[in-house]
């Protein structure tokens, strides 16, 4: 049984104007314990809007989401809060850090919402999340003084803090340089599978997305799986993955009988949903 | 429980962190609790400061004035009316009496010699009319048989013998052809500013010493008042008895049937001194209340308005708060507490704020005199001053807190 499961979703909103905005059409998509799936799409595609829906914190208009198997239309919006505050973690591209707060406050504030050992044993645990996440020696500090790469170091830490069962995480490293992306990126793969818990990225970066095991590209609301590598890049609005020849023979990207011309070792790029051109 | 815990945590950190924005709408929270428990406070040690007075004039309530008069002119005491008193006082088991007699004395000052206004009391006076010497004291039970009189005067009497304290041990030589000396052993506070000179005698020592027509015999001479001519006396045997407020009525009807049973042809009138109600009533009271609703009502509109604009501040906050699974519940309940919890430290230091007023009040300067008794502390004015504060945060949280739970979550991440 997938821990997630979306089946046939879509998100329509009316417009001011009366019209209907079709976000999500058809989407399925399911996601296993551990596993980590990344979605990409330019801006506007209904990648957040997917994100939402996995994270309940919006529902499809129509379609069915199993969660661990129980559909979430049965659950109350009280259930269903609380299998949120449970159940996810939310790492957002602007770190949505609190203010005011100290580093420790801030990773502390989930655990306010849990009940039992992990509410009483808030600030140690949240002392000790953010040790994990190399941020030991800036407990009290002001999330202004910290760093981009460290505030988001911080929201990851405030993501996890409760164990959550999937990790989303929507364009993490969006507001961070490549440098600091990567590491952002390396710290949240290296504790989700610690941790177990299933990891969703939605970005528009596809060097972040190439990590996931799985990737995705959402487009006029709809979900397409496709293949992605560290040196892929956005040709238009098409990702295309940029590789040699014999390495695309090898991961069999190259779509049998298919005459691209060129020189025999020149590169070739090929659009991630299956056409290829020289 | 660990919801409760949470959200009053939630609250309390809020108010930590927005602490100038929770002083501002505060502020007039705090004062409107101190105005409701200080002018309760200063209500009741007003009343208390006018009682007192109203005591030293009249005794504390209720005090009894027994008055004999003749039902005739010519009608003649036969019977004495001090044994009268005294068997009156053990049947109704009476703790407190003082028999009393005012009379004019010869008195000789360094700059001649005047009539000196006396007031011939028992010891109890003091108890039961307040009577506490500035300087000195009180006549105590040893007085009574002391070989020469003694005198509790006035400040104008000490000024009068040009003293301005009795460290001296004065003495003043009272009566006319068989002058006796007097020691004055107490001084009390002036009436008034211009007072005359006046002094209290112990009324077995008037009789003993000086008699009722204030002439002063020799050493030994006992003059009393049933054995002097009634037509010469300055006054009527009189007696002041402080009796139990609740039994006050039955007891002063008794003591009239009693004493006018024993001395046939003499009229007894009993008074107490309660026929003057409460003068200050609680109109002052509810001013006072009404004066701190009000400033309470402003207050809590300064909360709400606050309120409103922090939770539109708060927004994205709120939206995050809720992907960490905070109920709508949980999130009415935290914006709210935040107020309650507010406004109940606001109420907090505005009784503080009304308990040092009060504890500093320069008492004598505000309400004319001393107060003796001082009023306990109205916590009860404390704890309504408390419960409307509360009462106050809670509505003043109903608005902002529907606002934060309407929020839309994803759009509150976003904002």
């Amino acid at each position: 049984m997938s821990l997630l499961e979306l089946t046939d979703v879509t998100r329509s909103v009316r417009l001011p104007d009366d019209r209907m905005l079709h976000i999500l059409q058809g989407v399925t998509l399911t996601v296993g314990a551990g596993e980590h799936v990344a979605v990409v799409g330019r801006s506007g595609t209904g990648k957040s809007t997917l994100l939402n829906i996995l994270g309940l914190l919006d529902a499809p208009t129509t379609g069915e989401y199993l969660l661990e198997g129980v559909p979430i239309a049965r659950l109350s919006n009280r259930a269903r809060t609380r299998r949120r505050g449970r159940d996810f973690g939310f790492v957002f591209q602007q770190f949505n850090l609190l203010p005011g707060r100290t580093a420790l406050e801030n990773v502390t504030a989930p655990l306010l919402y849990a009940g039992g050992r992990q509410f009483w044993s808030r600030t140690r645990l949240a002392a000790e999340m953010l040790t994990r996440v190399g941020l030991g020696d800036r407990l009290d500090t002001m999330p202004e003084k910290l760093s981009g790469g460290e505030q988001q170091r911080v929201a990851i830490a405030r993501a996890l803090v409760r164990g959550p069962r999937v990790i989303l995480a929507d364009e993490p490293t969006g507001a961070l340089d490549v440098e600091t992306g990567g590491e952002v990126m390396d710290l949240l793969d290296e504790i989700a599978s610690q941790t177990g818990a299933a990891l969703v990225t939605i970005t528009h970066d596809l060097a972040v997305a190439a990590r996931a095991e799985r990737q995705y590209r959402l487009s006029e609301g709809a979900l397409v799986p496709i293949r992605l590598d560290r040196h892929s890049d956005w040709v238009g609005d098409v990702p295309t993955l940029v590789a040699d020849r014999s390495a695309m023979s090898e991961r069999r990207l190259l779509p049998s009988g298919v005459d691209l011309g060129g020189p025999p070792d020149g590169p070739v790029a090929v659009h991630v949903d299956g056409e290829a051109h020289a | 429980m660990t919801g409760v815990v949470g959200a009053l945590v939630e609250a309390w950190d809020e108010l930590r962190i927005h602490k100038l924005r929770v002083l501002l709408a505060l502020i007039g929270v705090a004062c409107a609790v101190a105005a409701i428990t200080g002018v309760t406070a200063a209500v009741s040690m007003l009343k208390q400061a006018f009682q007192e007075q109203t005591d030293r004039g009249m005794g504390r309530p209720v005090t009894l004035m027994v008055n004999v008069y003749p039902a005739a002119p010519d009608a003649t005491l036969t019977t004495d009316v001090d044994a009268v008193f005294a068997q009156v006082l053990e049947r109704y088991s009476i703790e407190y009496a003082s028999r009393q007699e005012w009379t004019q004395v010869q008195a000789r000052f360094p700059d001649g010699t005047r009539q000196l206004q006396v007031q011939a009391v028992d010891q109890d006076y003091s108890v039961i009319n307040r009577t506490v010497p500035v300087q000195g004291r009180w006549f105590a039970d040893a007085d009574v048989d002391a070989f020469s009189p003694t005198l509790v005067v006035n400040e104008a009497f000490l000024t009068s013998l040009g003293l301005a304290d009795l460290s001296s041990h004065p003495t003043v030589q009272l009566g006319g052809q068989a002058p006796v000396r007097a020691t004055v052993v107490g001084v009390l506070r002036n009436d008034w500013p211009e007072a005359e000179p006046t002094a209290f005698i112990l009324y077995d020592q008037l009789h003993r010493w000086i008699g009722s027509d204030g002439n002063a015999g020799p050493p030994g001479q006992v003059t009393t008042a049933q054995s002097a001519d009634p037509s010469m006396m300055q006054s009527f045997p009189a007696m002041q008895v402080w009796v139990p407020t609740d039994s006050a009525t039955d007891i002063g009807d008794a003591i009239k049937h009693d004493v006018a049973a024993s001395i046939p042809g003499w009229q007894v009138e009993v008074y107490p001194n309660t026929d003057g109600g409460d003068p200050i009533g609680d109109a002052t009271k509810w001013v006072g209340i009404g004066v701190g609703g009000f400033a309470l009502l402003l207050g809590g509109l300064g909360l709400v308005n606050i309120a409103l604009v922090t939770v539109r501040y708060r927004i994205r906050e709120i939206g995050i708060r809720r992907s960490f699974g905070a109920t709508s519940g949980r999130v009415f309940f935290g914006v709210m507490l935040e107020s309650v919890v507010a406004t109940v430290v606001a109420g907090l230091v505005g009784v503080v704020i009304a308990v040092a007023i009060i504890k500093n009040i320069p008492i004598e300067r505000v309400f004319g005199s001393q107060i003796d008794d001082m009023p306990p502390f109205p916590v009860s004015a404390a704890l309504v001053g408390m419960a409307c504060a509360t009462a106050v945060g809670a509505l003043a949280g109903i608005i902002p807190a529907t606002v934060a739970v309407r929020v839309k979550v994803i759009d509150a991440i976003r904002y």
